[in-house]
């Protein structure tokens, strides 16, 4: 394969990537790795930097628009990404103590089953809660656009969700993926966010902690110019577009799609960890 | 892109404080798009430059090499981006946009500090303080 065609396939399969990333705010990792991977022969190292480049890029290209239209709350992104980045470190820093295979087997049996579970859709007797005292100190609760104005809510659980992210950033560090499944699940099951607020919410967090670690790969020579120019550039016009799907898409059909990708996610996971290959 | 008027008050019944943030939020889209439009537009001309010189060759990334110094460090990329080659250009376009979830944070500091609002100040500079820290650690350049 010429340099040219690979890089017009990549960019394709990137834009899907990007497309499907920004829908469910996970990132494009989750497709574009295993696809560089298994179909391109690219090797793993070089497609975890080009992964990494992914998940800033839809991030960042998503995020102007969800930021713009009241979708992402930056004050309960800010407040969690205090737990990511301490559980990033974490992470980095056990990484060497830990099995990582047992915990990839434990991660993909967890995704499994919040991909079951997040298909029961919550009825709306739960969605008005009453504000819950520290989350109210902490100004999380706030609003965003519906179908009829805008719809408030009020965050619960904050200690437990604030706990989770923290596991969440661990897990990113220990196993080198982007946690934006964890992100999401910690801030719409436990929190009690609405599922819209929460994936977008993640996908502005998702940027940062990715910053974070895309510092280290491009110092070890993982970040490779001619593979991650077009996967930044498919994933980028993936992720304008899925933005403004996401804007004007029902919950339930955004939840369906997450379902499918946490289900391959934990798949994925559960792969890695039975043949070791992480 | 202003909220109409009669939803935010209805908003405000189940919130006694006010809906605050609106301008950081479009300010720190703005900064995101900004930041991802530059980030793209080097990358495509490195792109232009580098496919037309290497396009016909044989794409190649089953065994790891791990990237020359010159595409590993900010310094080195600098140089091969005033040396005219394609990759270095791409790799400046890449620290443009690692760079920007990064600015978000240091305009949120500021953000939050012309709201007076010192919790959360406080909160963004923790992350931004590991953040550097991460950085600092890894010997990038900065």
């Amino acid at each position: 394969m010429t340099v040219l065609e690979f890089t017009l396939i990549v960019a394709v399969v990137s834009f899907i990537a990007g497309l499907l990333g920004s829908l469910t705010g996970l990132g494009g990792g989750v497709v574009l790795v295993p696809l560089l991977t298994i179909l391109f022969h690219v090797d793993i190292r070089y497609a975890i930097g080009a992964s990494l480049v992914s998940v800033i890029a839809t991030s960042s290209g998503a995020a102007a628009a969800y930021v713009k239209q009241g979708f992402s709350n930056i004050r309960i992104g800010m407040f969690l990404e205090i737990a990511t980045t301490f559980g990033a470190l974490a992470g980095a820093f056990l990484a060497t103590r830990i099995p990582t295979q047992a915990l990839a087997m434990i991660f993909g049996a967890v995704l499994l089953y919040s991909a079951y579970y997040s298909r029961k859709v919550r009825p709306p007797a739960e969605r008005e809660l009453p504000p819950d005292p520290l989350a109210s100190r902490l100004r999380l609760n706030g609003s965003f656009p519906d179908r009829d104005g805008h719809r408030s809510y009020n965050v619960q659980n904050v200690p437990t969700g604030f706990s989770l992210m923290f596991g969440a950033g661990a897990l990113s560090g220990l196993l080198g993926i982007g946690s934006g499944a964890l992100k999401v699940l910690a801030m719409d099951q436990a929190m009690r966010i609405p599922f819209k607020v929460s994936t977008t919410t993640s996908n502005f967090m998702i940027g940062v902690t990715a910053a974070a670690s895309a510092g280290v790969y491009l110092s070890r020579g993982y970040v490779d110019p001619g593979l991650s120019m077009p996967v930044m550039l498919g994933v980028l016009a993936g992720s304008l577009l899925g933005s403004r799907i996401f804007i004007k898409a029902e919950t339930k059909s955004l939840h369906l799609v997450f379902s499918i990708v946490v289900l391959v996610l934990g798949l994925q996971m559960l792969y890695k960890g039975i043949f070791g290959q992480i | 892109m202003m909220t109409p008027t009669g939803s935010v008050q209805k908003a405000n019944t189940f919130r006694p404080q006010p809906w605050r943030d609106r301008r950081i939020e479009v300010i720190i889209g703005q900064l995101l798009r900004a930041g991802v439009l530059l980030a793209a537009t080097i990358v495509l001309l490195g792109a232009s430059i580098y496919l037309w010189r290497h396009g016909r060759e044989h794409a190649d990334y089953r065994v790891f090499r791990g990237e020359p110094s010159d595409y590993r460090s900010i310094p080195g990329v600098l140089k091969s981006v005033v040396a005219g080659r394609g990759r270095g250009l791409i790799q400046l376009g890449l620290l443009v946009l690692i760079a920007t979830p990064i600015a978000r944070v240091c305009f949120s500091v500021v953000g939050f500090w012309i709201e007076r609002d010192r919790l959360y100040v406080i909160c963004t500079l923790i992350v931004l303080a590991v953040l550097l820290y991460s950085f600092i650690g890894t010997g990038i350049g900065l």
